[in-house]
């Protein structure tokens, strides 16, 4: 680490320089521990793509309802405004170069916390859709239990979340059958408001992850690595603001796809991690 | 096979065999992905010089027609390359991606440090870098 630290130095200054005043830790600034009575070390991450209409908001809301907790904006390639919104209310933000689909953006975040000895990352969108008053309900669940995964479903509860019929026919499809091999009620599985801890940020963060659409196949996954996943009811609000990416013609592929990747994922052996 | 689609055969493996090689040489096509169009284009051109062999070959795949039997095994070849094709891009979409995303952080991180040992203040003063 010291090592890295030093040629990326080397690299800006062009001359050696001692880094001894450079601790193993990033600035303190940018990692705070969250004062839950505990050690877990805490990273909400947030991938957007051109949502410099919401993303304020989101980031204003989060800050409100998690003062304490660090946040990581991965910018997918956004041609607007949203890395320059997110760097003015004070998060770190990373850019990738050019747009490469929520999941990379996402398994960045999950990058960025291994890297760092993050113990628990919570993900959230950036179009407003995720409450983050529900943050504590998912840290809560995902720190007091042997959960690994807690996932923030619209369907449970008293919620009001509506969405269109394929959709709602897709998930639930998905859903029975990640419940099945997963031996845990799913209903909801292409929630992107979770709470991930310890092992499991690691296998997120590895080549086993589908960097296109994580849903019922990565949590089948989850499940055969021995990850315990668990849902919890969350507020979602219809996003205004984008289009989902299993709508249109795309929707065909992401079908395909899902049956595809479930059945491999069922012959394939367990990965190691 | 009639002559002249034989000689038409014959003449495009060997510009097939000849242009291959020259791509290397020039350096436009690697060894690794030579290889499969030289191994081809040869065996194209072995079955189209060599009669005896093509009706061996013709009577043990079944085709009546001897054109088909090259018709069949360039359409294999072209599958299988296609395949493999597949399985590089396959490769290097991941590849990509990985670097990618380092890409991102470690800019991400550059910037936090710049920002933290005053890249600025540095350069004005050069003589700060010791106390450093």
């Amino acid at each position: 680490m010291n090592q890295l630290k030093q040629k990326q130095t080397e690299w800006i200054t062009g001359r050696s320089v001692s880094l001894d005043f450079l601790s193993e830790e990033p600035p303190a600034s940018l990692h705070r521990k969250v004062p839950l009575g505990d050690h877990h070390k805490i990273l909400i991450v947030i991938p957007s793509f051109n949502e410099e209409a919401s993303i304020g908001q989101v980031l204003e809301d989060v800050k409100q309802n998690a003062p304490e907790i660090p946040i990581l904006v991965v910018n997918d390639g956004s041609v607007d405004h949203t890395a320059q919104i997110a760097e003015e209310h004070g998060v770190q933000v990373i850019s990738l170069p050019y747009n490469s689909g929520y999941g990379v953006a996402l398994q960045t975040g999950y990058l960025y916390a291994r890297k760092h000895n993050y113990s628990i990352v919570v993900q959230m969108d950036a179009d407003g859709q995720h409450d983050p008053a529900c943050i504590q309900d998912l840290l809560s669940t995902v720190n007091s239990s042997d959960v690994d995964v807690v996932i923030g479903s619209r369907f449970l509860g008293q919620n009001t979340y509506r969405t269109s019929i394929t959709k709602r026919v897709g998930m639930f499809v998905f859903g029975k059958l990640a419940s099945l091999f997963c031996q845990e009620r799913v209903s909801d599985p292409t929630s992107g408001f979770q709470a991930v801890k310890g092992k499991a940020i690691n296998f997120v963060a590895s080549d086993y992850y589908p960097p296109d659409y994580p849903d019922a196949d990565f949590l089948i996954m989850l499940s055969r690595c021995g990850f315990t996943i668990r849902e919890i009811p969350v507020k979602m609000h219809p996003s205004k603001i984008k289009k989902s990416m299993h709508d249109g013609p795309q929707s065909i592929y992401y079908v395909f796809k899902m049956f595809l990747s479930i059945f491999v994922t069922l012959l394939r052996k367990k990965p190691r991690i | 096979m009639p002559p002249r689609i034989r000689i038409i055969a014959i003449l495009i493996c060997i510009f097939l065999v000849a242009y291959v090689f020259e791509l290397v040489r020039r350096r436009h096509l690697s060894e690794e992905y030579s290889m499969g169009w030289l191994v081809a284009g040869s065996m194209m051109l072995i079955l189209s010089i060599s009669e005896g062999l093509l009706i061996w070959v013709s009577n043990l795949v079944g085709a009546t027609l001897f054109t088909s039997t090259l018709f069949f095994f360039g359409l294999v070849f072209l599958v299988t390359i296609c395949l493999h094709f597949s399985i590089r891009i396959s490769a290097l979409t991941n590849q990509v991606r990985t670097l990618t995303q380092h890409m991102g952080i470690l800019h991400s991180e550059k910037q936090l440090l710049e920002e933290h040992i005053g890249l600025d203040s540095l350069e004005r003063n050069p003589s700060k870098l010791e106390k450093l």
